[in-house]
């Protein structure tokens, strides 16, 4: 049996010096940051990750504030289930609500941090098969490609097809968020739509510019402003609780009959949260009708190239653009939790 | 509820104490309570510089928290679950929590961890330092069960029964905070729990019996 050690950092500096890299402790050693666990723990448990040591942040407890003001500042190991229940943020941050009401179980949510929801691994059945050495593992090929690719990346997939699994990241990218980060050489920050990589931008065996001695801090979120209204949809194979084969977070400003502006971002598709600029750039100025919605949705999905088994997400992507938008048009009651 | 103090870490080897720092940031982490605190401060050893490296867990781990009102020690590697740590390192183990997918899908784990609904198959057991951690076996009183078990047996809430801690448990959590919960609001209590034997029509039942009747 391996030997084990769980590090109680009680300061940030202290967490990141244990990280691999860091300035400390003097023996070697393969250290993962630890916070809700509800990802790193089914890794570890199927063996995907052998880390010798785990470092527990939830003794930094300044990462754990949730400021809901003229904007929103979310530590790091703020709980998803605070976001579901925050009354302002359910009113003015309606998206990052109802994304955070559709992540997993209550069970989970009452563990699983933001930071940590933002920074999972993917679901792939590949990746987690322990016994499948795809390119996400070090590996040369991807078995999803040309294998069972039903709940595969129809958008910015190559030489990697995962999807990037969070509800929060279309939510948190939708909303504009920044992210700051700190690793050995002190803090950052760079938009979230930034700290996402697809498999041809940074490291193939991560999802995001996080160093292994790195760490995930904080979002500060402004207020979409006035005349701003904003939803989560998403479509699961489960009702009840499951990963979203596709899922769409969705702003609007409304003058009138018109839609004045847009930001949409698509989850579920692609190796990232997947903005759609020119679906945003056409619905700026235009009438808000169904013939506007469905001229959107499909450029939400330009470009796409589903795998052999997963074609229907471009249909389902589309109708949950087209259903955001009927929403927000007023047209259709809203509800927590996105579709069903 | 009272809660355990925080007792000390024990590691194999040159085992660290506990410095005053890290002690009394842990107590007045786990629990917000001023008299835990005033306990720590008593029991803290004499200030002296603060340590320079984490506190490490390392080995046999004592771990000491509130097991359904009554304080419970028990001892295990930081690496294992509350999960197995209830059903297989307590001196008198409780395996009402069920062991089934230990991935965290099924719920037949859950129990309550500061009242809130956890799988425990997804928490280390040292999660559980100084907290109050409730399972199935904690909610009769002697025979007497309460509400949401009473209705379970009268709805007939189960057939293999595996899941059915886990329903009660998320189900007791739910009714504890709202016990005006509507059907939709118990069914969202539940998400997390999966039952397939597909009894969820009673299983509900049973919670909207309790819900309307207010007595537990």
């Amino acid at each position: 049996m391996r030997g084990f050690k769980l590090f109680r950092p009680a300061t940030l500096d202290e967490a990141v010096a244990l990280l691999p890299g860091g300035r400390g402790p003097a023996e070697p050693h393969d250290a993962r940051p630890l916070a809700g666990g509800q990802d790193l723990l089914t890794e570890l448990k199927d063996h995907l990750v052998e880390p010798d040591a785990l470092v527990d942040l939830t003794g930094l407890h300044e990462l754990e504030a949730l400021e809901v003001g003229d904007a929103l500042r979310i530590g790091a190991l703020c709980k998803v289930a605070a976001l579901e229940h925050q009354p302002t943020l359910r009113a003015h941050w309606t998206v990052l609500a109802e994304a955070a009401a559709s992540v997993a179980s209550p069970q989970i949510r009452s563990q699983a941090t933001v930071g940590g929801n933002l920074c999972q691994r993917p679901r792939c059945w590949y990746y987690r098969n322990e016994a499948a050495p795809c390119i996400k593992k070090g590996g040369s090929e991807c078995f999803a490609e040309s294998g069972m690719n039903k709940y595969n990346a129809i958008l910015g997939g190559g030489p990697s097809y995962i999807v990037h699994p969070s509800d929060l990241a279309p939510a948190l990218v939708c909303l504009d968020a920044t992210v700051t980060v700190s690793g050995a050489r002190g803090p950052r920050s760079l938009p979230l739509e930034e700290f996402f990589t697809l498999p041809t931008e940074g490291s193939i065996v991560r999802e995001n510019v996080l160093k292994a001695n790195e760490l995930l801090l904080s979002l500060d979120v402004p207020s979409l402003g006035a005349g701003w209204t904003s939803t989560y949809l998403k479509a699961r194979e489960r009702g009840s609780y499951d990963f979203a084969l596709a899922s769409c977070a969705l702003a609007v400003k409304l003058e009138g009959e018109r839609i004045a502006a847009a930001r949409l971002v698509l989850g579920g598709v692609a190796p990232i949260p997947w903005r759609c600029p020119d679906a945003e750039a056409f619905l700026a100025g235009k009438p808000n009708t169904p013939e506007t919605w469905a001229a959107a949705a499909a450029l939400a999905t330009k470009g796409a190239e589903p795998l052999e088994h997963n074609g229907y997400k471009v249909h389902l992507a589309q109708g949950l653009v087209q259903k955001a938008l009927r929403r927000l048009a007023g047209q259709e009651p809203t509800h927590a939790g996105g579709a069903r | 509820m009272k809660r355990p103090p925080r007792p000390q870490a024990r590691t194999s080897e040159a085992s660290p104490t506990l410095s005053r720092r890290t002690f009394l940031k842990g107590a007045g982490g786990v629990a917000a309570s001023g008299v835990l605190a005033r306990e720590a401060l008593a029991n803290a050893e004499p200030s002296g510089p603060p340590r320079a490296d984490a506190e490490v867990l390392e080995g046999p781990v004592e771990v000491e928290f509130a097991l359904n009102g009554v304080a419970t020690k028990v001892t295990v590697e930081p690496r294992t679950t509350l999960l197995n740590a209830l059903r297989v390192h307590l001196e008198t183990p409780h395996t009402g929590a069920k062991e089934v997918c230990d991935r965290g899908t099924c719920g037949a784990c859950t129990v309550l961890l500061d009242d809130e609904p956890i799988y425990a198959c997804m928490t280390l057991a040292v999660r559980a330092h100084g907290r109050s951690v409730r399972t199935v076996e904690g909610l009769a009183s002697g025979d007497e069960l309460t509400a949401v078990q009473r209705e379970m047996v009268a709805s007939d809430g189960m057939m293999c029964g595996f899941c059915t801690p886990g329903f009660v448990m998320s189900m007791t959590a739910c009714l504890e905070k709202n016990p005006d919960a509507t059907e939709q609001e118990l069914r969202e209590a539940c998400r997390g729990n999966l039952c397939r034997c597909g009894t969820y029509p009673h299983v509900f039942e049973a919670g909207m019996r309790v819900a309307r009747g207010g007595a537990r």
